[in-house]
């Protein structure tokens, strides 16, 4: 394809093509920090690219392809080409990666454990994650991804697929006022997803993404009303996790050993919080005092 | 060269990954997921040197294949507590024959929706016990419901509602319009039992089932594919019993595939290295457009030739019914987009 980059997420070599030089570029400058070995064949490949070559300049719209594609999904305008640069990658990892369970989940880590936080989207997982990785004095959360958490199926340890963290509408503000805005991507106004704004993980995060942190506490989040905690038994976390695995069927025996491993081994609460600093103090109250 | 060259002589042994500089394994890789064979390569190079990111990755591939294939046997075990007690008898077909039958081809294949063959006059039972044991209709359209019906060589695909896999029950091996007849009812009487327990075709009936799926009904989507499975179940097949191709050539003039077996035969001697015995051993000038198909590939997994695609998929149409009916069949479906 005429536009090209390799990035590298974790353990994914991605190799990405364009029609346009726009989004590559944005890619480019968003991943900038992170490892590039151009000599590594790729693990994935994202295909950005114009249905008709006429719309590559008239209404330029992209559409998401690559090794697996879903048949209808509705491409996107060429202003919003980072947004479809990061749904191509997500869409590869998620049909594609086998080599460990797939969590829809973010994580952050500290000493070696990992917390890892499921829900759907807008629960707060991803801000949840991004403000504990950018915590004041900072250096102690390690952030680990916002968008999939990797649990080894052999050893059990959580890897990390620290990607640009996707900040989507008020959450945006909320850590835009905490970090360097040289760490922050372009502004995508009006995505299909809301405003959407990425943020570039510390270079710790970055330098560390390949090193396995244990399973030590499991929340599943959910943003708004009192502030709550409920104690999660194995058999809901683990039908929660089946349905935030996209490889959990595809991974068979493994699949299941490796979950009910998970669940098994690390405590797992519900929480509920009315905003961002509740959240993040219950985070904290429940590692200090359950985290195994 | 080419990525899909590369990949092709990769298949067929003649190319040596170890001369392959990391940006070709790229278009390798990438034209092979796009042919649904990278497990496939991953077996072919179990044993090669390779860099390390692509051999972890080909592990990863193996294992997940090995994980869908005892998946798709067991959905024929479904199919066969589901069907046994109405007494009704199936033959597995493609993938799943094959990983049942224990064939070269199977490692790694990537197998789709179960197909199975069972006699026409069980094809109305058969649904009946497959909706009662838990499958549901997958289009909800009347007109498609209808045009598979009264036109095709199997139901409307069914999907099973928990386990959402899709069965295909197939009554014949060519849609009913199509040019060509198949003995259907030598397909079933004839098939043998696998290792396993599973009835499948006889070799011979296999091969020409293969050919036919991929020259007389298919537009080569996943050409390389089938015409893998046709290589590496024919060399077998031969290799264990001399005389194979003779039966194969009597088989396929019984079932009217003669022509499709023929070239399957040819294309495969000249993108995988087939040994062919005297009498198959034939150019045909016409093999040129097939073999540019098989080929139309880039690195980035793309059909480079969209008009050579698009003309196979006419000619696909052309071959299963005759003129009128295929006018109102895309005037119905034009109508419908």
């Amino acid at each position: 394809m005429r536009h090209r980059t390799r990035i590298a997420v974790g353990p994914v070599q991605f190799r990405i093509g364009s029609d346009w030089a726009e989004p590559v570029a944005a890619l480019e400058s968003l991943y900038a920090g992170y490892p590039r070995d151009e000599m590594r064949p790729a693990d994935a490949t994202v295909r950005l690219f114009a249905a008709r070559p006429w719309r590559r300049w008239l209404r330029p719209s992209v559409h998401i392809g690559g090794d697996f594609v879903v048949p209808d999904a509705l491409p996107l305008p060429l202003s919003m080409g980072l947004l479809a640069a990061e749904m191509g990658m997500n869409l590869q990892v998620a049909l594609g990666w086998r080599r460990h369970m797939l969590l829809h989940a973010s994580a952050v880590a500290k000493d070696g454990r990992a917390l890892i936080m499921s829900g759907e989207s807008g629960s707060g997982k991803s801000t949840l994650a991004a403000l504990l990785g950018e915590k004041e004095g900072g250096g102690d959360w390690r952030l680990m991804g916002d968008e999939f958490t990797l649990i080894d199926p052999a050893g059990g340890d959580a890897f990390a697929f620290p990607r640009a963290v996707s900040l989507k509408n008020e959450a945006i503000a909320e850590v835009a006022a905490r970090v360097d805005a040289a760490r922050l991507g372009p502004l995508l106004a009006g995505t299909p997803k809301g405003d959407i704004r990425h943020l570039i993980p510390r270079p710790e995060a970055i330098a560390a993404m390949h090193e396995p942190a244990r399973p030590a506490l499991l929340l599943f989040p959910r943003f708004g009303g009192e502030a709550g905690i409920e104690p999660m038994g194995e058999g809901e976390a683990f039908v929660r996790l089946t349905e935030a695995s996209t490889n959990y069927v595809a991974l068979g025996e493994a699949g299941f050993a490796a979950m009910t491993r998970l669940v098994r081994e690390t405590p797992a609460f519900g929480i509920t919080y009315p905003d961002s600093a509740a959240g993040v103090a219950l985070v904290e109250r429940l590692w200090a005092e359950a985290a195994r | 060269m080419s990525a899909v060259r590369t990949f092709v002589d990769l298949l067929a042994g003649r190319g040596d990954p170890a001369v392959l500089a990391p940006p070709d394994w790229d278009g390798v890789i990438g034209v092979a997921r796009s042919e649904a064979m990278l497990a496939t390569l991953a077996h072919r190079l179990a044993d090669a040197g390779l860099p390390p990111t692509v051999a972890a990755l080909f592990a990863d591939q193996r294992a997940a294949a090995a994980v869908a294939q005892r998946q798709a046997l067991w959905e024929a075990e479904m199919a066969r507590r589901a069907l046994a007690p109405a007494g009704i008898e199936f033959v597995l077909l493609k993938g799943a024959a094959y990983a049942a039958a224990g064939m070269a081809c199977a490692a790694g294949r990537q197998i789709g929706d179960l197909d199975i063959l069972v006699l026409a006059s069980d094809i109305r039972r058969a649904e009946n016990a497959l909706l009662k044991a838990g499958w549901e209709w997958v289009k909800s359209d009347p007109y498609d419901d209808h045009y598979y019906r009264a036109h095709m060589h199997e139901l409307p695909p069914l999907i099973h509602k928990v386990r959402d896999r899709m069965i295909d029950v197939h009554h014949t091996i060519l849609p009913r319009t199509h040019r060509i007849t198949p003995d259907a009812l030598a397909l079933v009487s004839d098939a043998v039992t696998s290792a396993d327990g599973h009835a499948v075709l006889c070799a011979p009936d296999m091969a020409v089932h293969c050919a036919a799926h991929m020259l007389a009904d298919g537009d080569l989507q996943g050409g390389l594919r089938n015409l893998w499975d046709f290589h590496t179940m024919t060399r077998d097949f031969a290799a264990a019993d001399p005389g194979f191709w003779g039966k194969l050539d009597g088989r396929a003039e019984m079932h009217g595939l003669q022509a499709a077996v023929h070239r399957a035969a040819r294309l495969s001697r000249d993108l995988y290295g087939a040994a062919l015995p005297g009498g198959w051993d034939r150019q045909d000038p016409a093999d040129v457009w097939f073999r540019r198909r098989l080929f139309a590939r880039d690195d980035w997994g793309r059909v480079t030739q969209p008009s050579l695609e698009q003309a196979f998929y006419i000619r696909s149409h052309w071959l299963r019914m005759p003129p009128a009916m295929l006018a109102r069949h895309l005037w119905t479906k034009w109508r419908k987009r």
